[in-house]
């Protein structure tokens, strides 16, 4: 315990957006630890003010191309509360569909392309392609189907074209839907051959634990995703509407990104807080996934999240398999655009996307321009408990080699998938 | 020896990276054309040694200017990818607001004016800041584009993008024309090269790819005249993807 580390990690690679990693200590005595973020920041929130109602959803969604398909769903639900839009059945099965090609969609890409190497000691996916040929062309396989569903369903794989304020502009035919239903069956085998691969390597994430409090959507009929209440694992259930005094959002020197703050000092989103919160309504083949890496609600395992990841990928996969077979029963049809009458209104959208909950909030004048945004992402929520973990995990390694700190901290910023290019935001300021 | 390419970021929402992951298995014969000496998204590794940088991506401080500019030393070519890189994209609707204004409405009270970070001028596109070679156009980019100009690119030949709107690959996919639908559609005025993506699902063109700067097309005339606009009209109608582009 004797040596001085200086750990200075500059934009840490394979993730989204940029974060830097400091830590200083001196013969054990801990001098900085700080999870950083240095991302310009984009600033939506000021400059969709003044935009027309039904051009938010495509301005948002390029926040973030990973979860383009969820900012523009909490878009459109946010204008849709807003202006009193109802929508169809069909358009609401439509967009739980986008929902899940997107989850699977970026579970895959992170898990299978960004987190895989670490389990095998390499740089990147790159030289995984000589060395686990038939193991990489599988997660290929699953990527691609993910991204034809998004392609089918809302146009083109990132930033949706066909879903507008009140539905979509154009719908699947049924002969396409069950196309689609035949792949997603035979794609489960697939992904069970890739869990199997995953599990003989899953004692390389390191075993640290943490507790805190894990926050989500939550709903009695089904695993949440397109909708719900908010749920904690310290403080059950709250509505929507109150989501700024679970969020209290605060600003610190170091980082571009808002951190939040609920019940304890910090707490987490995403695939491990949604499984932590809901598990008992995931399909089955999902809950075999769990059992397989041993994953049981309350996990405080960070390192866990990626896990909670393939599990969620299997269920987007077999709820996507239900959803098709109760379109197929009912039919699709190219339904007449939703008569919209402008009034003034605010509106508030909450989507779990895959790394985590998202809310938008606007309000709209009575010509439908929208005059004030609030769009709390998912990774800023977590930045507060990456810091937490760091400053937990930091003392158990100071007598290890400097690279294996290094390689440490990072695989526990990366098995929250933060998706940093989000840093965007508004929201009432703390200090600290 | 294959070709050193190297990926960098600045602000956008990295969907055009997203696509190069999107060629799935296609990714593999690129890698057999080029070597992949740096892409901070997908690899740890990290070399400064690379004739063609690919940039995606505004520029919206000058520490991001600052390093364009060594990138820009380092590289033979640079290339601009995606709309962000290549007409400032969403990011420039904060032009329409003074950057104090925007700080104040996002950060609040907090002080954030010592943190380098937070210091935002208004936004560009990289051939504000520095000379670019080649544009690959989109917001995202087309991957079979993508893989067009980089082939290119490689044999040492001067990429190009269609000179003609959007109207012409449309048409050829045989839409309704939405104008019919009663919506406002950029097509006319766009450059081409997504093959038609919105109308093809019945959406209108936001024109995300650009305008076009030649505006002679036979296309882009007969839809103006069917419905009595004028190229003027159209460039008025919308600055998501354009914002006071010259000419406008
Ligand atoms: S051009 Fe569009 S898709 Fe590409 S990085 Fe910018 S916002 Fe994202
Ligand atoms: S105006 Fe738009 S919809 Fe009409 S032909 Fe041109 S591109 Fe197609
Ligand atoms: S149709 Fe227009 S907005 Fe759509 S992808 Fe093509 S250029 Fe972009």
């Amino acid at each position: 315990m004797s040596q001085k580390v200086d750990i200075n990690l500059h934009h840490i690679t394979r993730l989204e957006g940029h974060g830097n990693i400091v830590v200083n200590a001196d013969n054990g005595k801990i001098e900085k630890i700080e999870w950083q973020v240095s991302e310009a920041p984009r600033f939506f929130e000021a400059f969709v003010r003044g935009k027309d109602y039904d051009d938010l959803a495509h301005i948002t969604s390029r926040i973030c191309g990973i979860c383009s398909i969820g900012h523009t769903l909490a878009s459109l639900k946010a204008t849709e509360a807003a202006l009193g839009v109802e929508i169809s059945e069909q358009t609401t099965f439509l967009r739980k569909l986008a929902l899940h090609a997107e989850n699977m969609q970026s579970h895959i890409l992170h898990v299978g392309y960004l987190v895989a190497p670490d389990l095998f000691k390499v740089g990147s996916v790159f030289p995984l392609i000589n060395t686990h040929t038939d193991a990489v062309l599988k997660i290929i396989q699953l990527h691609r189907l993910a991204n034809e569903m998004s392609d089918l369903i809302c146009g083109r794989t990132t930033h949706p074209i066909g879903l507008v304020v009140g539905g979509f502009t154009h719908v699947p035919t049924l002969a396409e839907l069950k196309v689609l239903k035949s792949r997603l069956i035979s794609s489960l085998d697939i992904a069970g051959q890739v869990a199997e691969i995953l599990v003989n390597n899953a004692h390389m994430f390191p075993n640290f634990s943490r507790e805190t409090e894990y926050i989500g959507l939550t709903t009695n009929n089904e695993y949440a995703l397109y909708d719900g209440v908010i749920g904690s694992t310290d403080t059950g259930e709250h509505p929507v509407k109150d989501y700024q005094s679970i969020v209290n959002e605060y600003v610190v020197p170091h980082s571009t990104a808002k951190h939040s703050k609920h019940k304890r000092d910090s707490y987490m989103v995403g695939a491990l807080a949604r499984f932590n919160l809901n598990s008992d309504k995931l399909t089955p083949m999902a809950k075999e996934i769990a059992e397989m890496f041993d994953l049981k609600p309350i996990s405080f395992n960070p390192f866990m999240n990626n896990i909670a990841q393939l599990v969620e990928y299997v269920h987007s996969v077999e709820d996507s398999i239900i959803i098709i077979d109760a379109l197929l029963m009912r039919g699709t049809k190219t339904e007449e655009p939703i008569k919209i009458k402008l009034k003034k209104g605010r509106g508030i959208g909450a989507v779990e996307v895959p790394r985590g909950i998202l809310f938008h909030d606007y309000t709209i004048d009575k010509k439908g321009k929208c005059i004030k945004a609030n769009c709390v992402i998912p990774t800023n929520q977590n930045h507060g408990n990456i810091q937490k973990d760091m400053e937990a995990m930091v003392p158990t390694l100071l007598d290890k080699p400097k690279e294996e700190i290094e390689l440490n901290l990072e695989m526990l910023v990366r098995a929250y998938d933060p998706c940093i290019s989000c840093s965007t935001h508004y929201l009432k300021v703390k200090f600290v | 020896m294959k070709p050193k390419v190297a990926f960098f970021d600045f602000s956008s929402c990295e969907g055009c990276q997203l696509q190069i992951a999107n060629l799935e298995e296609r990714i593999i014969d690129l890698i057999e054309v080029v070597d992949v000496v740096s892409f901070r998204e997908v690899m740890k590794e990290h070399s400064d040694d690379y004739e063609i940088a690919i940039v995606e991506g505004s520029i919206q401080r000058p520490m991001d200017e600052l390093r364009l500019k060594d990138i820009r030393s380092k590289a033979k070519i640079l290339v601009a990818l995606g709309a962000c890189a290549h007409t400032g994209c969403v990011n420039k609707l904060r032009n329409e607001w003074p950057v104090e204004d925007v700080k104040k409405e996002v950060y609040g009270k907090a002080n954030i004016s010592d943190n380098p970070y937070f210091d935002v001028f208004q936004t560009k596109a990289l051939d504000e800041v520095v000379e670019v070679d080649a544009c690959i156009p989109g917001c995202p980019i087309d991957r079979e584009e993508f893989i067009r100009i980089v082939t290119a690119l490689v044999a040492g030949k001067k990429p190009s993008i269609p000179k003609y709107p959007v109207c012409v690959e449309c048409k050829k996919n045989e839409n309704i024309c939405v104008f019919d639908l009663g919506k406002f559609c950029l097509g006319p005025v766009t450059i081409a090269g997504c093959n038609s993506a919105c109308p093809n699902f019945s959406h209108e063109c936001e024109g995300c790819r650009g305008y076009l700067e030649h505006a002679h097309m036979d296309a882009q005339k007969d839809v103006l005249k069917k419905y009595g606009l004028s190229v003027k009209q159209m460039l008025e109608r919308f600055n998501i993807f354009n914002y006071r582009k010259e000419g406008y």
